[in-house]
Formats: C-alpha cells, sequence, structure tokens
C-alpha cells in the first residue's frame, strides 16, 4: 500500500531507489520487533505464572473477607465491602482457643525440646571424636526422610497400648522427634561454620569448655538456631497424619484437624472456612517471607582473620 | 576471664601438657586440634538424648510395625489383646488381593505423573527467573513463595473451595470459557478427577521449590560460560542440554529422588480432599494403609501394607542417599 501512494508521484525509477535502504531497515525494525517480543514473552508468562501460583491464597483471603451473600454466588464477585464476620465465626467455635493453646503448645514444645537435644548432638558430631559418629550422621540423614505418614497405624497402636491417645504431650514428642534429625543437621552445619579457633582462643583466656561454648559459640549460632527452629514451627504446625490418626477426641485436637473436621461441620460456609484455613496458614506466611529475608551466615566471617 | 599476656607461657589448664612438644614445632595445629577433640563418655552423654529419642520414637515403631505384619489385629484382637501369629498370612492376602494391586499401580502412576510435572514445571520456570528482570523477578518468587508456604491442609481446604461443585470458581471460569456442563460439576465424583485435582494440587505446592533452587543454581554458573557457548553458535536447547545439565546434574538428580520419595508417602494432600475417595478410588498406598487400619480395623494388614511401602520407600531413599554421599565426598 504505502508503496504504491510513494510510487505515484515519484514515478517507477524512484520508487526503486529507496529500496535498497529499506530492506535492512525492515529488517532491523523485524530484529528489533523480535527483541522487544523476546523481552515481552517473559514477562507476560511471569505474570501469568505469578497469578496462577497466588490465586489460591488471594482466593483464600479474598472468601474470607467476603460478606456471607457474596460468598456463596453462581458468578464470584471480586469487588465487595471487606467483612470480619467469617473470622468471628470461626474463632467462636466451640474450643477454638483449646486448639490454638494445643497446636501451639505441641509445636513450640517440640521445638524447643529439638532445639536442646540437637544442640548437644551436633556439637558432639561437629567438634568430637567418638566410635559411631558417622553412623549416628547417616542415621539423622536418614531419619529426615522417615516415612512418618506411613507409619500412623503403629503408632496408634504404641500410643493406644501406652495410654496416651488424645495427648497433647505424646503429640509433642512425637513431634519433636519428627523435627529433630533435620535441627540436628542444620545446626551441624552452623556449628562447622564457628571456626574451632574461636572456641580455643576463648579457652587460652580462660573459659572452660562450656563457658566457652555458651559465651562464644552459642551467641554466634543464634541467627541458625533462629531459622532452624522456624522450619521446625512450620513442619509441626502442619502435620497432620499423625494428629489425625492419634488424637480423636475434641479436646484434643490441634488446628489442622480442626480446620478438616470444621469443613465438614459447617458444610457450605465457606466464608468462615477460609477464614478458618486464613487463621491458621497466616502465622506460616508469615514466617516464611520472614525467612526468605533472613541471611544467616557472614556474622561469623569476620572473626578470624586468615 | 583473664588474659594471658605472657609469651609462651602455657595457660592454665586441667589438661596434661602436651606429651611430645619436643617432636613437634611449639604451636602446631595437630596437638591443640587433638586436645580440643577429648575422648571418653562427653560426647556419648551429648548424643544419648538424640540417639534415645529416635530410637524410641522412630526406631523401635519400625520395628513394631514389622511385627504387627505378622499378625492377626482385627477387632476381636484388638479387644481381648491377644497376639495372634500368622506368619505372611497378612501379605499373602494383600498380594493376592486384585484391589491392593490397583492402588500399587495407581500410587507408582501418580507418583510418576506428579515428579514429572513438578520437575519439568519447576525447571521452566527456575530458567524463566533466571532471565526476568529484577522487578518482575521479584513477583514471581513472591508468588512461588506465597505458595511454597501455604500449609498443606489450609490448601487443601482452598482447593476444595475452588472446585466446590455449585459455588466454586473453577467452574464458573470453565462456563465463562464457554465448555458446556459446568453448571454443577462435581469435580471429585471419580477416583480419576480426585487424583487430578490431588496432583495439581501437589503441583501447585511443590513447584516454587524447585524453581527457586533451580534458579539459585542458576546463578552459580558463570555468564562466560553461555557466551562462549552462544560464541561457537548453540542454541537456547542445546545451552541447556550442554552446559546448564551437566553442571546441574546432581541438582537434577538430588530433587527428582527427593520428589519421588516426597510424592510417594503424600497423605494429607489426598485424604483432606476426598479421604481417598469415592469408594476408596483415589487412595495411594499411605492413604489405603491408613483406610485398611482404621476404618476397616484391619490392623495386621494394614501393617503389611505399611511395611511393603517402607521397603519401596527404603529403595528410592537408597538411590538418594547414595547422590547425597557423593556430593558430600565431592565437596
Amino acid at each position: 500500500m504505502s508503496n504504491t501512494t510513494l510510487a505515484g508521484p515519484a514515478g517507477a525509477p524512484n520508487a526503486v531507489a529507496p529500496r535498497p535502504p529499506s530492506a535492512p531497515d525492515r529488517a532491523a525494525t523485524r530484529a528489533r520487533r523480535r527483541k522487544t517480543l523476546g523481552r515481552i514473552w517473559p514477562n507476560l508468562l511471569a505474570l501469568a505464572l505469578a497469578a496462577f501460583f497466588v490465586f489460591p491464597v488471594y482466593w483464600m483471603f479474598s472468601t474470607s473477607f467476603k460478606p456471607a451473600a457474596q460468598v456463596l454466588t453462581k458468578t464470584p464477585t471480586f469487588f465487595f465491602t471487606p467483612t470480619f464476620e467469617h473470622y468471628g465465626t470461626a474463632t467462636e467455635v466451640e474450643l477454638f482457643w483449646t486448639f490454638v493453646r494445643n497446636s501451639l503448645t505441641a509445636t513450640v514444645g517440640a521445638v524447643l525440646i529439638a532445639l536442646v537435644v540437637a544442640l548437644a548432638a551436633s556439637f558432639a558430631i561437629v567438634r568430637m571424636k567418638f566410635k559411631g559418629r558417622k553412623g549416628l550422621v547417616l542415621a539423622v540423614m536418614m531419619a529426615q526422610l522417615a516415612p512418618w505418614e506411613v507409619m500412623v497405624i503403629v503408632m496408634y497402636l504404641i500410643a493406644r497400648d501406652a495410654q496416651v491417645l488424645n495427648s497433647i504431650g505424646f503429640l509433642t514428642l512425637i513431634y519433636f522427634v519428627m523435627v529433630l534429625p533435620f535441627t540436628i543437621w542444620t545446626l551441624r552445619g552452623f556449628i562447622a561454620a564457628v571456626p574451632k579457633e574461636l572456641e580455643e582462643a576463648a579457652m587460652i583466656d580462660g573459659c572452660s569448655r562450656t563457658q566457652a561454648f555458651f559465651r562464644v559459640i552459642f551467641p554466634l549460632l543464634a541467627p541458625g538456631l533462629m531459622s532452624t527452629s522456624l522450619f521446625g514451627f512450620i513442619t509441626a504446625w502442619n502435620e497432620f497424619a499423625m494428629v489425625l490418626v492419634l488424637n480423636k477426641e475434641p479436646e484434643a485436637y490441634t488446628l489442622p484437624l480442626w480446620l478438616t473436621q470444621f469443613q465438614s461441620a459447617f458444610g457450605n460456609d465457606w466464608g468462615a472456612t477460609m477464614a478458618a484455613s486464613s487463621l491458621f496458614a497466616i502465622p506460616v506466611l508469615l514466617l516464611f517471607l520472614f525467612l526468605q529475608r533472613r541471611a544467616v551466615g557472614g556474622l561469623s566471617a569476620g572473626a578470624v582473620k586468615g | 576471664m583473664t588474659v594471658q599476656t605472657t609469651e609462651g607461657a602455657t595457660p592454665v589448664t586441667k589438661e596434661p601438657p602436651p606429651s611430645g612438644p619436643d617432636s613437634r614445632p611449639p604451636g602446631e595445629a595437630a596437638p591443640r586440634g587433638r586436645r580440643s577433640l577429648p575422648s571418653g563418655w562427653l560426647p556419648y552423654l551429648l548424643i544419648a538424648p538424640a540417639v534415645l529419642a529416635l530410637t524410641v520414637f522412630l526406631g523401635y515403631p519400625l520395628v513394631r510395625n514389622v511385627l504387627v505384619s505378622f499378625q492377626q489385629l482385627g477387632r476381636m484382637e484388638m479387644i481381648s489383646r491377644a497376639t495372634v501369629w500368622t506368619g505372611f498370612d497378612n501379605y499373602v492376602e494383600l498380594l493376592r488381593d486384585d484391589a491392593f494391586w490397583a492402588v500399587v499401580v495407581r500410587t507408582f502412576v501418580f507418583m510418576a505423573v506428579n515428579v514429572a510435572l513438578i520437575m519439568l514445571g519447576g525447571t521452566l520456570i527456575g530458567l524463566l527467573l533466571n532471565r526476568l528482570g529484577k522487578a518482575m523477578r521479584l513477583v514471581l518468587s513472591l508468588a512461588l513463595v506465597m505458595a511454597w508456604a501455604m500449609p498443606i491442609v489450609a490448601s487443601a481446604t482452598v482447593f476444595r473451595w475452588l472446585f466446590d461443585t455449585q459455588f466454586g470458581v473453577v467452574n464458573w471460569v470453565m462456563r465463562s470459557l464457554g465448555f458446556a456442563g459446568y453448571e454443577q460439576h462435581n469435580w471429585f465424583q471419580t477416583g480419576f478427577s480426585t487424583l487430578a485435582i490431588v496432583t495439581l494440587l501437589i503441583v501447585w505446592a511443590s513447584v516454587p521449590f524447585v524453581a527457586l533452587n533451580m534458579y539459585a543454581g542458576l546463578t552459580t554458573i558463570s555468564g562466560e560460560l553461555y557466551e562462549a557457548a552462544r560464541m561457537d553458535g548453540a542454541t537456547n536447547y542445546r545451552i541447556f542440554r550442554s552446559v546448564v545439565f551437566p553442571l546441574l546434574k546432581p541438582f537434577f538428580l538430588i530433587t527428582t529422588f527427593l520428589e519421588i520419595i516426597w510424592v510417594f508417602k503424600a497423605f494429607a494432600q489426598i485424604y483432606a480432599l476426598n479421604q481417598g475417595g469415592p469408594n476408596r478410588e483415589s487412595e495411594t498406598l499411605p492413604v489405603f494403609a491408613y483406610v485398611e487400619g482404621m476404618s476397616q480395623m484391619q490392623f495386621g494388614v494394614a501393617a503389611a501394607a505399611s511395611v511393603l511401602t517402607i521397603l519401596i520407600l527404603i529403595v528410592a531413599m537408597s538411590f538418594y542417599f547414595r547422590l547425597i554421599l557423593k556430593q558430600e565426598d565431592e565437596q
């Protein structure tokens, strides 16, 4: 089209003349266009993927804040005035605070016991020589992948024989052993990262071994302990299979179990169900965002000069 | 704390002086290193609580599991508390049961599909992350972290809501896209479609782990390698196959086996979505063992199924540990 309009007044030879410069021009535009396209499609794809991954989380929160009348609609509503009514429904459920307390007891208890036990064990593994050290490391490594989900039946039988069904204490102990291997494994790395020279320097300065540990190594381990315990917290907080088998009495439910029962108890009240889900998920989501930003290590790097 | 200033003076310690000061130059690492590694009872005291806990709560249940699998343990025996040994009866019953084999086949297919999708999706998204600009990378990473962080039970509940028969947003999307028959489509009608949604749930939740680790791995590859390959005229695919893949091969292998183990023993996702239903059609081995025990009260059979599952897992784990140990040796 543009060629003919150009060719009209200028005549035939002129129409040919601009061609040589225009051919590489067009190739350049095409290349440029391909380049912009090459820059655009990854971004578009990334946006689509981000939407895909975030959508269920978004939908959970958005449903939990929707007025009840706008939750159960054939055509979903995307804009609404937020309300907290569903959170009221969820938290006013009988025993809700018992479930929260159970979850917190089992989780925090398990993580704290695991930290103490793992600190001792991993210190021995890293800094001491003893028979069976390699075997222990291997056992810890394998225990990290222990098939707890497949062992629920036998755990039920054991708990039944020991008469500790519906016991938060027993659940805490199981969660402690669940997070223990991982805790030992990560702390082992953190302790190994603290230069031995620091400990030795402290001992030369007159510290006993115990003092050297608590005054020099322990403070340097703080970030490691922090992130390790947060991951342990998440594992125990999310645990479902074991509590499903062991604790059948409502008084001994933890939040994950409550959440699955809530759904069947409240039937179609999806607003309240999503509020319950949100309440359960928020601590973990926050911890995760916090952990992402946390850069561990580097703290002890400057203490010893090469 | 006292500060030792006198040069050469040995610090006041309870330990005996080094036995051979003449054999090694003073101040060498070896004797000092040995002194800080005391042998004797202390290390055993330190590891005792961990060893005890693992033995009582992990070792003993594993042994007990094997023992129970050789017993007849149903309603009767649970009440009378009698121990009835039946040898391999539970295993024979299981292995002769077509339903059990259906579960085994289903578990393997389910696992293979999930792991393939997770690895493929994770790798591609990892590569994409490496290509994106800073802002867009942050957006996608945040979305991935959100999906990764969601507790399993919470996301299972949300997926139940997304795929709800009457008011689910997925049915609305299908209607909006012009598909017929999604007025009241029940996504949990068959075992197959239930497992398809479980797959979506697991892939959605697991891809972020692979993608973010893949991206972390990619950032360790120096840009010069890509440049050199591009100079030699390599295409993007070729660069991936000949540069990226060989360098990240340990990562790929380790992650694949880790995912195999994780998906194989997945319980909460399947159980929380539809309790293995309808008609036990979406049961995989761990769910099968649970239902056999807790609903059918066949604890012996359940234990046998659990032992078989653990044996399969041990095979996968042995590959995984071999890879891990090899990598530790190389470092």
